[in-house]
């Protein structure tokens, strides 16, 4: 089965690309950035706030299996409506340090799009210790919360 | 896990991660490689037995030179602490995917 969601990230560079391909219209896709329920949704998280617009900022929370809050936040630097989104994402209260998060969404055909999320991080050792969390954890929070909402739904 | 765990800690050296791009075209020999090195001949012998240790080289005795070559499947192991990190996004993408689908269906 071809994968739909491919990382890119080379050796020795600060950044990775995350592709996908979507079998919906462009202007949904955008949409489930865009309205707080349907991120909540998808990502599994509590959205506190969600300002869709340049200079706009949101927060989210998850809690994990036993219990504890883990809040993430970050601030959209642009935002053009069906084409990008410029943003932050910071982990609060970790060590790990802010990442820049470009998101481009393009349309394919009328019925399917694509998303391009190309990711700063600080420095290569952070880039690399991110991309192995949910390795060297074996079990991925974020990851444990979305089977769970998944498995109420079915 | 404590030899994947020993694999990242390899591959976390530049030196090592040199000696593998080095030998990844072809194999070569312990003398070879430390050619390519300003750092003294016994510590690239060292980053050799790690990286032999780690499985990530394998040595061939050829008359009185050991040569080294690249441990494909073990390099795939490396590319693969990746996916782990693209299944939890393709996770999330799927489901983004059948919630806007259901969203588009009610409308």
């Amino acid at each position: 089965m071809e994968r739909k969601t491919k990382v890119h990230a080379e050796t020795d560079k600060q950044e990775l690309v995350i592709t996908r391909e979507f079998d919906l219209p462009l202007e949904l896709l955008f949409k489930a950035y865009v309205e707080p329920d349907i991120v909540a949704q998808w990502m599994g998280t509590n959205v506190l706030k969600l300002e869709s617009k340049k200079h706009g900022s949101y927060q989210f929370e998850t809690t994990d299996p036993k219990g504890n809050k883990h809040r993430f936040n970050g601030v959209i630097h642009e935002f053009v409506p069906n084409q990008k989104i410029t943003r932050t994402f910071e982990m609060e209260n970790t060590p790990l340090s802010v990442q820049l998060e470009f998101l481009e969404f393009e349309p394919l055909t009328d019925d399917t799009s694509q998303l391009t999320m190309h990711v700063v991080y600080r420095s290569v050792e952070l880039r690399d210790q991110i991309l192995k969390l949910p390795f060297a954890q074996g079990i991925n929070m974020a990851h444990n919360r979305l089977q769970d909402v998944v498995s109420k739904l079915n | 896990m404590n030899l994947r765990r020993d694999v990242f800690q390899a591959i976390a050296d530049p030196t090592r991660r040199a000696i593998l791009l080095l030998v990844a075209s072809h194999a070569m020999t312990a003398g070879a490689i430390a050619a390519n090195f300003d750092t003294a001949r016994p510590t690239v012998s060292k980053h050799l037995q790690i990286l032999t240790e780690c499985e990530l080289l394998k040595q061939e005795q050829q008359g009185r030179e050991m040569i080294y070559h690249l441990n494909a499947t073990k390099m795939k192991e490396i590319a693969d602490f990746i996916e782990p990190f693209r299944q939890l996004w393709d996770d999330r993408f799927n489901k983004l995917e059948s919630i806007m689908k259901n969203y588009q269906s009610k409308k």
